[in-house]
C-alpha cells in the first residue's frame, strides 16, 4: 500500500494490462463504508452498524455530514458505535459536516477535530484548517483536490488520505495518484448515489411546504432520500435535506482489476437502507478473486437503486453508463497524453 | 463599501467604470474563469485596453481565475496568473488551493482574493487561505443568512465581500457538480454551469421543451416565458407535485439590506453578471452606486427607492428578485 510509482513518470497505466495476473493479497485495496448520508431512526442506525461489524469492510466513516439538525444520535451515541466497530476490528474515522453555516456547527466541528481517539475525515476547509499542522486527517470527496499542487499543500498540512472528487476521471486520478506525496493514500467513491450539491435551502422541507426551521424532520420519511423526477417521469435526482444526490447509483465494480493494478488504497461504498452488507460482500469477494467483475456486476444488479452510472470515471457526464465494449483509450490511436 | 462590478467584455467594463464601480472583475478567454462562455471575456489587447481605461479613471481591476485545474490543464492556469500579474491588475480572484499556492509564491506582492468558488463559509476556512497564502479578501458563498454573514465578518481575518445582485446560485458555490453530472462539464472543471452546447429547445404540441443533454428541464405552455435551462431552475416532479423543486428562475437583490450589510462590516458588494449586456451592467452599477452613496451618507434614513427597484427588476432573471439565503425564510 502507498507505494510510490516513479514520480517522474507521467504515463498513465494502460487499462486492464494484466487482467490474468494473480493478485497479491498485500496489494489489494481496502474497503471503506462512507458516512451515512440519510437520516434514520436511532434504532435503525444502531442496527445498521451492528450488521456492518460483521462485514469485510476495513474502514467505517461515522457521523452526520449533511445536516446539523439531525440529532437523533448525539456525539456520545456515535462514539458508542465507534467503540463497537473498533472492537470488531474496524478502523473508525469520524466525518465532519460538509456545509458549515452557524457558529454552533463550528463548535461541534471543533470537538470532533479535537478528539484523540479516532482519525477525522474533513469535509470542508474549516475542518482542514482546524487540524492543519496539529494532527493527521483524511479528506472526503467534497474537499476540492483537482491537481498535484493542491495535494502537496494538504499533505504538508497533515492529510494522510484523500478521496477523489467524484466528478473527476480516471485520467486525472492516475496523474494525481502517481504523483502523490510520500505516505499519502488515495480513496475512490466506487458505489452509491453520488453526492452532487449542498445548499442553504432544505429541499426536503420545501417539498413538504415547510420552512427549514420547522422541517419536522421529514428526512426521516425517506430512508434513501426523496426522488425527484423529470416531467417525463425519469428518475433524475434525490433530495436529501440540503444535499442533492444522483438518482442513479455510481457503480465501478467493473473497474476493480484496474483499481488493483493502479494500487488504489481504499474503495468507498456509500450506505443505503437495504443490502449494504451484501454489496460489501460482493466487492470483497471480487477483490479477493473469488468472483470476477462480470459475475460481481450481475450479483449487484438487484441492489442498485434507480439505474446505474459510471460516466465520471470515463471522463463523461456522470449520469452516463459507459459502453464497455467500446475501445479503451489504449486502442484509440493518439489519445494518450 | 466598495462596489465590484462585472466586466464580460470591454463595453461592459467601460459601462461599469463610467457608472461608478470602485472595481471591475474580468476573466480571460478560456476555462480558467467561471464565466467561460462563447464570445465573452478578454484577449490580451482588450485586457490591456480595459485595465488602462479603468486605471485612468481610478477604478481597480480584478481578474477571476476561479476554476479548478486538473493536471492536464495546469499550465493554462499558471499562465493566466502570470499574465494577469504582468499586466498590473489590482487583485486575482482565485479558488483552487494549488493555484493559490503558485500565485502566492510566484507573485508574493500581488493581492489575492478568495473566490466564492473557494466555498469558504466560516472564519476557520478563511483562516486556511489567509495563513497559507495571505489572502486579503474573501467572497462569501450565497448560502449564509445575514446573521451568519455578520458572524463570519466579525471573526474573519480579512474583509468580506458579498453578492448584492444578480443570478442566484442556490447551491454552495465550488461544491456543486449537478452540471457535470448531466453534461460532463461543471463550473469547477469547465467554467460554466449547464453549458450552451448541451441545451436544446424543442417546440412540441404540448409546448416548448427545454432540455440539457436530453434531460427534460422544463416545459412551457404557450404564453409562459421560457428561461435558459439552468438545471437547478427547472420544474420537476416530487411526490406527485410538479414545481420548481430546487429554485425558481429568480435574481438575488439585497438593496434593502444595505444598511445592515454596512453595519456588519461588509467591505464590498459584488454584482453578478459577466455574461449580461453592457446595458445591464450600466443600469445595475448606476442604481447600486446611488444606493451605496445614499446608505453611506445616512444609514438610518436609508430607504430603497421605487425607481431603483423597478430598474433592477427589469433586468432580473424571470423578472423576480429575492433576498435569497440572507433571509432565513428562503432557506
Amino acid at each position: 500500500m502507498g507505494l510510490i510509482i516513479d514520480p517522474g513518470s507521467d504515463a498513465i497505466p494502460t487499462k486492464h494490462m494484466n487482467k490474468n495476473k494473480p493478485q497479491q493479497a498485500d496489494s489489494l485495496p481496502k474497503l471503506s463504508l462512507g458516512p451515512l448520508l440519510y437520516y434514520w431512526s436511532r434504532e435503525d442506525v444502531f442496527k445498521f452498524y451492528e450488521s456492518i461489524a460483521d462485514t469485510a469492510v476495513d474502514i467505517v466513516y461515522l457521523g452526520e455530514t449533511v445536516c446539523s439538525k439531525r440529532r437523533l444520535l448525539r456525539p456520545d451515541a456515535w462514539l458508542q458505535i465507534a467503540g463497537m466497530l473498533k472492537e470488531a476490528g474496524k478502523e473508525v474515522v469520524l466525518s465532519t459536516l460538509t456545509l458549515l453555516e452557524a457558529n454552533s456547527e463550528l463548535s461541534a466541528l471543533r470537538r470532533i477535530c479535537d478528539n484523540d481517539q479516532y482519525m477525522v475525515e474533513a469535509n470542508d476547509m474549516s475542518a482542514v484548517q482546524l487540524m492543519s499542522g496539529k494532527r493527521s486527517f483524511v479528506t472526503g470527496p467534497a474537499v476540492n483536490i483537482y491537481n498535484s499542487r493542491t495535494l502537496e499543500v494538504l499533505a504538508r498540512a497533515g492529510m494522510k488520505r484523500w478521496t477523489l472528487q467524484v466528478e473527476l476521471s480516471r485520467e486525472t486520478l492516475c496523474s494525481l495518484h502517481q504523483n502523490r506525496p510520500l505516505g499519502v493514500e488515495t480513496e475512490l467513491f466506487v458505489f452509491g448515489r453520488l453526492p452532487l450539491a449542498y445548499s442553504a435551502r432544505c429541499f426536503t422541507a420545501r417539498a413538504h411546504n415547510l420552512p427549514k426551521d420547522d422541517c419536522q424532520f421529514r428526512c426521516l420519511d425517506n430512508s434513501d432520500g426523496l426522488m425527484l423526477r423529470t416531467r417525463e417521469d425519469e428518475s433524475f435526482l434525490v433530495l436529501n435535506g440540503i444535499q442533492t444526490q444522483s438518482a442513479k447509483t455510481q457503480n465501478l465494480i467493473k473497474e476493480i482489476n484496474d483499481f488493483i493494478e493502479l494500487e488504489i488504497d481504499v474503495l468507498r461504498i456509500s450506505p443505503q437502507s437495504k443490502n449494504t452488507e451484501q454489496i460489501i460482500d460482493i466487492f470483497d469477494r471480487c477483490l479477493r478473486g473469488k468472483s470476477n467483475s462480470d459475475e460481481a456486476e450481475k450479483l449487484l444488479q438487484p441492489y442498485i437503486m434507480s439505474g446505474e452510472c459510471d460516466g465520471y470515471w470515463h471522463g463523461e457526464a456522470g449520469m452516463n453508463l459507459a459502453d464497455h465494449d467500446r475501445p479503451t483509450d489504449n486502442d484509440k490511436p493518439g489519445s494518450m497524453l | 463599501m466598495e462596489l465590484v462590478c462585472p466586466a464580460g467584455n470591454l463595453p461592459s467594463l467601460k459601462a461599469a467604470v463610467d457608472n461608478g464601480a470602485n472595481a471591475v472583475y474580468m476573466g480571460f478567454k478560456d476555462d480558467t474563469n467561471a464565466r467561460h462562455f462563447a464570445g465573452l471575456n478578454f484577449d490580451d489587447r482588450r485586457a490591456a485596453e480595459g485595465i488602462r481605461y479603468a486605471h485612468d479613471r481610478g477604478t481597480k481591476v480584478f481578474v477571476a481565475i476561479n476554476t479548478f485545474p486538473q493536471p492536464s490543464g495546469w499550465t493554462r492556469w499558471q499562465h493566466a496568473v502570470d499574465h494577469a500579474a504582468e499586466m498590473g491588475v489590482d487583485a486575482l480572484i482565485l479558488a483552487d488551493i494549488g493555484v493559490m499556492d503558485y500565485a502566492s509564491h510566484r507573485w508574493p506582492d500581488l493581492r489575492l482574493h478568495l473566490s466564492v468558488q473557494g466555498s469558504a463559509t466560516s472564519a476557520e476556512a478563511i483562516n486556511f487561505y489567509y495563513q497559507n497564502f495571505g489572502i486579503q479578501r474573501v467572497v462569501l458563498p450565497r448560502v449564509l443568512s445575514l446573521k451568519q454573514v455578520k458572524q463570519v465578518a466579525q471573526d474573519s481575518p480579512v474583509p468580506v465581500e458579498v453578492f448584492g445582485f444578480g443570478s442566484l446560485c442556490v447551491m454552495v458555490e465550488g461544491r456543486c457538480i449537478l452540471s457535470s453530472y448531466v453534461t460532463g462539464r461543471s463550473p469547477n472543471t469547465f467554467g460554466a454551469c449547464s453549458p450552451a452546447n448541451a441545451v436544446s429547445w424543442n417546440e412540441t404540441p404540448d409546448g416548448l421543451e427545454t432540455r440539457l443533454n436530453n434531460i427534460l428541464i422544463d416545459k412551457h405552455a404557450e404564453g409562459e416565458s421560457a428561461g435558459y435551462p439552468t438545471l437547478c431552475k427547472g420544474r420537476f416532479n416530487v411526490s406527485g407535485n410538479t414545481y420548481y423543486a430546487i429554485e425558481e428562475p429568480t435574481s438575488l437583490n439585497t438593496l434593502e439590506l444595505l444598511p445592515e450589510l454596512q453595519s456588519v462590516g461588509v467591505a464590498a458588494i459584488k454584482i453578478e453578471g459577466r455574461q449580461r449586456s453592457p446595458a445591464y451592467v450600466a443600469q445595475v452599477t448606476k442604481v447600486w452606486r446611488e444606493a451605496i452613496d445614499s446608505c453611506k451618507a445616512n444609514p438610518e434614513r436609508y430607504r430603497t427607492k421605487e425607481n431603483w427597484m423597478a430598474a433592477l427588476e427589469k433586468v432580473s432573471e424571470g423578472s423576480q428578485t429575492t433576498l435569497g439565503a440572507y433571509h432565513r425564510s428562503w432557506q
